[in-house]
C-alpha cells in the first residue's frame, strides 16, 4: 500500500495532476445553480459520444463515393452491432442539436451573455454553426441518394451567393457533378477540418467558464454593471460559492448520463434511419428528404414566397449569424432576470414555435406532389355515371390526384375537392384549370376538350 | 550608440528575420494544402458528348430518361458518376434534353407521361412540356442539355449540374 502511495506521489508530482486539474474540479461556482445549468456539459457529453462512436464507424466505413453505400450496407446489416452504432451516432447528433439548442435559449432567457461573458456567446454561437454543418456533413456521408441529392440541394443553395456562388457550388461537389471527388471532400470536412475547429472553439469555450465564472442564478431588480460586476463576483464567490466537484457537477452528471441512456435506448429501439437507394444521380425517381434537424429550413425552402426566396437563402443566414453575433454587443449590462425582460422570453418562445411549425409542415410536406396517391376507387367515385367514371381516371392520371384529395385519396397540396361541387360552378372549376394558379399548372394547352369535360362532370359530381 | 543598445537592434533585426522565414516556410507549405482544397476551381474539365442509344429507340413526341457517364469519370466513383437526363424526340431529326434537376434546389425532376408535366418530389415545382414553369417555387425553366444525331446514334453533351443564380 505504502508502496502504491510512493508511486503515485512521483506520478502526481512529476506530472502534475493534481496542481492542474484540482482548482478547475474545484473551482467554486455560485449557489442555486441547479438544472438548469446541465444542458451545456450535456451537450459536451454528446460530443464525446460523437467522437467515440465516430471512430468506431471510421473503422468499418468507406470513405470513397464507390464504396461508402456498401459499407453502409455492411455495417447496418452485418457488423457486429453495427446498427446501433449508426443508431448512436445518428441519435447522438440528434442530442447534441438539441441540447445546443436549449443551452442557447437558456443563456438567451437568464441574459448569461452579458459583461463579462460575451465571448462565451460568440464562441457558442461558432459552435452552434459547426454542430449544424457536423449534422449536414454527417448526413451526406451516410451516402444513399439522399447524400447525394442533399449535397446538390447544398451545392444550389451555395449557387446563390453573388458573384462566386458558383465556384463555391462546384467546390462544394468537387468538380462539376457529383463525382469521385464529392465524398472524399464531405468525409474530410465531417472528419477531420470540422471537429478540429469543434475541439479548439469547445477547449476556448470551457477556458472562458473558468476565467469568467457561470453566471450567477439571475434574480430580478440585480442590475450588471460592468464597473463593478467582476470584483462583486469575486467577492460573492469568496462568501458562499461552492466548489464545482462535486456539489455542481453531479446534476451534469445524472443528466449527461440520462441523456446518453435515452440516446442509446433510441439506438437499440428505433433505430438509425434505414438507407434509401444507391448514391446514382440518375435515379431520378427519389424522394429526397433531410434529416430531422434540417428539416425546418427544407420547409422553410417550399414556403417562402418564390420572389424573394434566391435572396433569402443568402441573406438569411447572414443576417441571423450578424443578429446572434451582435447581441452581446447590444446590450452587455443591466437586468438579467426573465421576469423583468418579457420580450426576451417571448422572442425566443416565437423562434421556438417557428421551428416546431416549419418541422411539423415539414414532416406533412404538404407542398409535395403525393406520388404514391393510387388511383380512385369505385367506392371513392361513387358513381355509375360512365363520363364521371373516365373523369375521375383522368384525374388520376392527369397529376391532379397528386395535389388534391377526394374522399381521403390524394395529395395536400391544393384544396380537398371531394365537395368542390358544392362551392364551385362548372364555369368557375374551368376557368381554375384551363389557367392554373401560382401552384398549379394551367391545364389549358395539355388538355384536350374531351378530357376537360369528363374532368368537370367528375367534379361536378363531388357534392 | 552604446553597447546595450546596438545588441537591441540586433536582436530586434534576428526576431524579424526568424519570424519572416517561419512566416515564408508556413507559406510555402500552405501552396500545395490550399492546392488541394481549391483543386475543383483550379481544374477545367472538357465536356464530351456521350452516346445515350441508338435513334430508332427512341419515338416521336416520347420523352425519355437517359442515363450516361460524367465527362471525366474517375475509378473510385463508381455510380456517382452516373448523370441523367430527359430527353424528348421533337420530330425524325430533333430532340430536345432537359437536365433531370429542378431549378429551385436542384431535386430529381421526374416527366409524368400522361400529365404532361415534369415535377419536382422535393418543393412541388411543376414544369411544361418544354420545361418552362407551371408552378411551385422554381426560378426558371428546366436547363437543358445539347443534343445532337451521329450516325444514327444519339449524342447528349456533359455538362455541370446547373446551378441557379441569384439573378435567375
Amino acid at each position: 500500500m505504502k508502496f502504491l502511495k510512493k508511486i503515485w506521489h512521483w506520478v502526481d508530482d512529476r506530472s502534475g495532476l493534481t496542481e492542474i486539474f484540482l482548482p478547475l474540479i474545484k473551482h467554486p461556482v455560485p449557489p442555486g445553480s441547479k438544472w438548469s445549468y446541465v444542458f451545456g456539459s450535456a451537450t459536451l457529453f454528446c460530443f464525446i459520444l460523437q467522437v467515440i462512436t465516430g471512430v468506431a464507424l471510421a473503422l468499418l466505413y468507406q470513405p470513397s463515393s464507390s464504396g461508402a453505400y456498401q459499407s453502409l450496407e455492411f455495417i447496418t446489416n452485418k457488423a457486429a452491432f453495427g446498427n446501433v452504432l449508426r443508431g448512436i451516432h445518428y441519435f447522438g447528433a440528434s442530442g447534441m442539436i438539441i441540447m445546443v439548442g436549449v443551452h442557447m435559449i437558456r443563456v438567451y432567457i437568464t441574459a448569461a451573455y452579458k459583461y463579462p461573458r460575451e465571448m462565451g456567446w460568440i464562441s457558442g454561437v461558432i459552435l452552434l454553426f459547426l454542430t449544424i454543418a457536423m449534422g449536414f456533413t454527417g448526413q451526406l456521408l451516410r451516402w444513399d441518394s439522399n447524400g447525394v441529392w442533399s449535397s446538390v440541394v447544398a451545392a444550389e443553395q451555395l449557387g446563390r451567393v453573388p458573384v462566386i456562388g458558383r465556384p463555391l457550388a462546384r467546390l462544394l461537389l468537387g468538380g462539376d457533378t457529383i463525382g469521385g471527388h464529392s465524398l472524399s471532400r464531405f468525409f474530410a470536412y465531417h472528419v477531420f477540418i470540422i471537429p478540429a475547429f469543434i475541439f479548439l472553439v469547445v477547449g476556448y469555450h470551457l477556458m472562458l467558464v473558468i476565467r469568467n465564472g457561470i453566471s450567477e442564478p439571475p434574480k430580478a431588480g440585480r442590475l450588471v454593471d460592468p464597473k463593478t460586476y467582476r470584483q462583486w463576483y469575486k467577492d460573492m464567490l469568496k462568501k458562499v460559492g461552492v466548489p464545482f466537484w462535486p456539489y455542481a457537477a453531479w446534476r451534469d452528471i445524472i443528466f449527461g448520463t440520462a441523456t446518453i441512456a435515452v440516446i442509446i435506448l433510441l439506438a437499440v429501439f428505433a433505430g438509425p434511419p434505414k438507407l434509401t437507394q444507391a448514391p446514382d444521380p440518375s435515379m431520378v425517381y427519389s424522394q429526397p428528404k433531410p434529416d430531422w434537424y434540417m428539416l425546418s429550413i427544407f420547409s422553410l425552402f417550399a414556403l417562402m414566397p418564390a420572389r424573394i426566396e434566391s435572396y433569402m437563402i443568402v441573406i438569411g443566414p447572414l443576417l441571423t449569424i450578424f443578429l446572434l453575433l451582435a447581441l452581446p454587443f447590444a446590450s452587455n449590462k443591466g437586468e438579467r432576470s426573465p421576469l423583468r425582460r418579457p420580450w426576451a422570453v417571448f422572442g425566443s418562445v416565437c423562434v421556438v414555435v417557428f421551428v416546431l411549425s416549419l418541422f411539423l409542415a415539414g414532416e406533412r410536406s404538404a407542398w409535395s406532389p403525393s406520388f404514391n396517391a393510387k388511383p380512385l376507387t369505385a367506392a371513392q367515385i361513387n358513381s355509375a355515371d360512365t363520363t364521371v367514371i373516365s373523369g375521375a381516371a383522368l384525374f388520376y392520371k392527369k397529376g391532379c390526384l397528386y395535389c388534391h384529395k377526394i374522399n381521403g385519396q390524394g395529395g395536400l397540396k391544393g384544396p380537398d375537392l371531394s365537395h368542390v361541387a358544392l362551392r364551385l360552378s362548372a364555369g368557375q372549376m374551368t376557368t381554375r384549370i384551363i389557367n392554373g394558379g401560382d401552384q398549379m399548372p394551367a391545364y389549358g394547352g395539355i388538355m384536350s376538350n374531351g378530357d376537360m369535360h369528363k374532368i368537370l362532370a367528375f367534379l361536378d359530381s363531388r357534392r | 550608440m552604446n553597447e546595450p543598445e546596438k545588441n537591441e537592434s540586433r536582436r530586434s533585426f534576428l526576431v524579424k528575420l526568424s519570424t519572416s522565414l517561419a512566416a515564408l516556410s508556413a507559406v510555402v507549405a500552405s501552396v500545395p494544402v490550399l492546392s488541394s482544397f481549391f483543386a475543383p476551381l483550379l481544374e477545367k474539365t472538357p465536356q464530351v458528348w456521350r452516346n445515350v442509344g441508338e435513334l430508332s429507340k427512341f419515338k416521336v413526341g416520347d420523352t425519355t430518361l437517359v442515363q450516361f457517364q460524367n465527362a471525366d469519370p474517375e475509378a473510385w466513383a463508381g455510380v456517382t458518376a452516373h448523370t441523367a437526363a430527359w430527353l424528348r424526340r421533337d420530330s425524325e431529326k430533333s430532340f430536345t434534353a432537359f437536365s433531370a434537376n429542378c431549378t429551385h434546389l436542384g431535386c430529381p425532376v421526374r416527366w409524368e407521361k400522361d400529365a404532361e408535366l415534369f415535377m419536382c418530389p422535393c418543393h412541388g415545382g411543376v414544369y411544361y412540356k418544354d420545361g418552362s414553369v407551371a408552378a411551385g417555387p422554381p426560378p426558371k425553366s428546366l436547363v437543358r442539355y445539347k443534343v445532337r444525331i451521329n450516325k444514327n446514334q444519339v449524342e447528349i453533351q456533359t455538362s455541370p449540374v446547373p446551378i441557379t443564380s441569384i439573378s435567375a
